[in-house]
């Protein structure tokens, strides 16, 4: 019955199977997988040998949704059901969606929640599940290469990613079937990336410029600690808002307007003519589709050959281009290089500032950079190539190709939390990138964690009440730098309640932010002299409901011949088998040596119980044990944290120090 | 349950609980630390000593960034020192110290409209800096002299001098 484990040579070996952690690049425009196989971390191609996955979905009736090339291929054909940049679109609200909306030829109806939903033959979708769509595509890959199935992975967002945007691609990972160990930050990845591979050393700039995002981070190296000092970016600035200058360009040349392509009343450029419509349908409706249809179709067509003209200017200095026009006839002429630079010029130059504010934010100058790593597809246009070369006095490294290198640093920092890296020195410090706050009187921010905090963080602040006899207090919490909460980002609202009546300003409630170490928030609140204490995740106000995700769960194919029930007993047993490993592996490492042989005793038969439990078919009794073996490592837990603690000190002097408040005497 | 959530943050880093630290000393135990505790390495542990492991590292982050940076850590050193702190009840300060700092104030607001801001704005956070320096010195030697009423005024001052070297911080960014 047991399978004999045979771990590779300089491998730990596991205590139990070795287990494929996947890392995942999520991307506007590509999405990549990739894994750590043999020691060695590499992106994981298709059956076609293709590494990119084009993050790209078509909605079919009745039928499974098509991912990647196949649907790319048909996109100006299909343009309602085919669904790209959908990263754009992630944790974003209505409101949101109605800014970018010039870059977004598709229908939208909102629904309950705040999330804006896209409409297609197979239904209204969320952007959730449509990237969950791409992660089940990169896992399906990932188990047919490796042969084995796949349950945890390590995801990348971009380091700019406010909390919503985190969560939402936490909860697409979910309803893709995949447990998140990490989200990673981009730009952190590729250091990770560069940084082993040449055993660097010193302070390094990563910028990346994707298709749909900036990041611009600075980080330290240090013996294996990769620490961001600052990181600032652009969650809505990329290779797509090129590619639209130069559609702008092409439409400009035939001669045609904006009215022509959009077939409407010209309100803005490029923007889908329903787009000023309000109510619940946010772009037009359905019965307008015929004309409508074919100007998506033109301009679809219109963004892939702007796409590929930039992409050819890259090599040349000239390419012809043509543009059909509504009469069908063709305008044919050439875009060059110092056209296209004037074009994008302005875009590059928005990437500057967020430059200036990483050095001033860590307090270095630009000659103090040892290195500037180069990441996303739209740095290999030349002109960016120079403009970041003259910003930072320094030609940038780009010898690792920048469509994978993410990919590959989320593959390796994968490896390294599953556990399977032997030198386990390396460790990866994020910060969040914008600050977090609450609202106060006035419309007021009061910020509690600042930007460049580095995660995971605790921080307390004490509040009190404006009114007498004021027994709730609403606690809004806002994630942005401005002052005013109109323009920061409002991520959740609780409220708490059973403060004893006092006078204005004689209650001390206290406000704690935990933000953990994917960069998500959870805030509780307690006023101190009752101990009523109120406690949220933060669920943010354009996220998703656990009951959205549940249904989407029920609806994904993975799980449609399953009930409901089967479903809860076979997350319970995951969750067993984990438990009984983890401590398992965590009595023959420390057991004899910091247990008592009662104390032992107890957490075997906890262990003893949970396994009978977990055999059966119960999930609530499953979960009852889960609990108790819980609460019975409780002590231990903490005596291996006391032991961690003394060993990282180990190699200092301890000092002595006076534990009690009172001032030594001298 | 768990001494170490317990510990002060100088006892957490092993060290003394005094004024004067050794900033690299400090960063290597911190990523000493870090590197043991993180939840990254907790991934295949069980669940109380990942939930041990988020809030033990929180709060190591949350020690370093005080601990590393002076003010803070005078601050805290107070605290521990069982000295009030009550910004909110107690205003009074030096009159020389508040006439520096209108006149700071007045500078500030008179280099937006100069010719050369930024020159003027340079100037002005090295003479900030330089003042910081000077009463860091000060403050150093009233803590090792347990002379905690006289250190809390300084601390309040050099907040003061801190709040204005942010300002000017955020004026060069609007030039830029």
């Amino acid at each position: 019955m047991a399978l004999l484990h045979i771990s590779e040579p300089g491998r730990t070996p596991a205590p139990h199977a070795r287990r494929y952690v996947l890392g995942i690049d999520l991307g506007t425009t590509n999405s990549l997988v990739a894994c750590v196989r043999s020691g060695v971390a590499e992106t994981l191609p298709d059956d076609n040998g293709r590494h990119l996955l084009p993050s790209v979905v078509r909605y079919l009736r009745g039928a499974a949704p098509v991912v990647g090339y196949e649907a790319i291929a048909v996109a100006h054909e299909d343009p309602l059901n085919t669904i790209a940049s959908v990263k754009r679109l992630m944790g974003r609200g209505v409101e949101d969606v109605k800014r970018l909306g010039r870059t977004l030829p598709y229908e939208f109806t909102q629904a309950d929640s705040a999330m804006p939903r896209i409409r297609t033959v197979a239904g209204e979708l969320s952007p959730v599940e449509v990237s969950a769509e791409i992660l089940k595509e990169l896992k399906r890959r990932a188990q047919a290469t490796l042969g084995a199935e796949v349950r945890d992975a390590v995801i990348t967002v971009p380091a700019y990613f406010d909390d919503a945007q985190r969560q939402a691609t936490k909860d697409a990972a979910r309803v893709a079937g995949l447990n998140v160990l990490r989200l990673l930050n981009e730009p952190t990845a590729a250091a990770l990336a560069y940084g082993l591979d040449r055993r660097a050393e010193g302070v390094y700039v990563v910028y990346d410029l994707g298709g749909g995002t900036f990041d611009v981070s600075l980080l330290r190296l240090n013996r294996g600690v990769f620490e961001v000092l600052a990181t600032a970016g652009d969650s809505a600035l990329g290779g797509d808002d090129m590619d639209h200058a130069v559609a702008e360009w092409l439409m400009r040349a035939a001669g045609i307007g904006d009215d022509d392509v959009q077939g409407g009343t010209g309100v803005g450029r490029l923007q889908h003519p329903a787009s000023r419509d309000t109510g619940t349908s946010l772009y037009g409706a359905g019965d307008r589709m015929s004309g409508a249809t074919a100007d998506r179709k033109r301009l679809r067509r219109l963004l892939r050959d702007a796409r590929a003209a930039r992409e050819a200017l890259t090599q040349n200095s000239r390419t012809p281009v043509q543009v059909a026009r509504a009469d069908g006839s063709v305008w044919e002429g050439a875009l060059t290089r110092a056209q296209l630079q004037a074009l994008v010029e302005p875009l590059i130059d928005r990437t500057l500032p967020p430059c200036r504010r990483v050095l001033r934010d860590a307090g270095l100058r630009a000659d103090e950079v040892l290195g500037v790593v180069l990441v996303g597809g739209a740095t290999r246009m030349p002109r960016v190539r120079e403009k970041v070369a003259e910003f930072f006095g320094r030609a940038p490294l780009a010898d690792i190709d920048p469509d994978r290198v993410v990919a590959v640093g989320a593959a390796i920092q994968a490896d390294a939390i599953g556990g399977n890296r032997r030198d386990d020195d390396l460790l990866l410090l994020d910060v969040i990138p914008l600050a977090l706050g609450i609202e106060i009187m006035g419309g007021m921010v009061e910020k509690i964690v600042p930007r460049n905090t580095t995660i995971p963080v605790a921080r307390a602040q004490d509040f009190t009440t404006y009114k007498d006899g004021q027994t709730a207090l609403l606690v809004h919490v806002l994630q942005g730098e401005r002052e005013l909460i109109a323009d920061c980002r409002s991520l959740a609202r609780f409220e708490l309640r059973g403060i004893p009546p006092m006078a204005a300003g004689a209650a001390r409630i206290r406000v704690t932010f935990q933000v953990d170490a994917d960069g998500l928030l959870s805030v509780s609140a307690r006023e101190q002299t009752t101990g009523a204490e109120s406690h949220v995740a933060v669920k943010p106000s354009y996220g998703l409901t656990d009951a959205e995700i549940e249904r989407m769960l029920r609806d994904s194919i993975a799980h449609a011949r399953e009930d409901e029930a089967a479903r809860t007993l076979r997350e319970q047993q995951v969750e067993a088998d984990r438990m009984i490993e983890a401590v398992t592996a965590a009595l023959a490492a420390d057991g004899a040596r910091l247990l008592s042989a009662d104390e032992r005793a107890a957490i075997e038969a906890r262990v003893a119980e949970l396994k009978v439990a977990r055999d059966g078919d119960e999930a609530r009794a499953i979960k009852r044990a889960v609990e108790a073996l819980d609460g019975a490592t409780g002590g231990f837990a903490a005596r291996r944290m006391d032991d961690a603690v003394r060993a990282a000190l180990a190699g200092h002097r301890l000092e002595e120090f006076s534990p009690s408040p009172e001032p030594k005497p001298r | 349950m768990q001494a170490d959530l317990r510990k002060n943050y100088f006892e957490l880093f092993g060290l003394a609980a005094a004024f004067d630290i050794d900033p690299a000393d400090l960063a290597a135990r911190y990523r000493d630390l870090a590197r043991r505790l993180h939840p990254d390495k907790f991934a295949a542990r069980p669940d109380p000593e990942r939930r041990l492991s988020l809030q033990l590292t929180a709060r190591l982050n949350e020690a370093f960034q005080v601990l590393k940076d002076p003010i803070r850590r005078g601050r805290y050193l107070l605290s521990l020192r069982g000295v009030d702190l009550g910004e909110e009840t107690d205003t009074a300060m030096d009159p020389a110290f508040l006439m520096e700092q209108m006149e700071l104030r007045e500078a500030l607001a008179q280099a937006r409209g100069c010719a050369d801001p930024r020159t003027r704005l340079a100037e002005l956070a090295n003479d900030i800096q330089r003042r910081l320096a000077a009463k860091l010195h000060t403050l150093a030697a009233q803590l090792q002299q347990d002379r905690s009423s006289e250190a809390r005024a300084t601390l309040r001052e050099m907040q003061f001098l801190e709040r204005s070297r942010r300002e000017i911080d955020n004026l060069e960014e609007e030039l830029a």
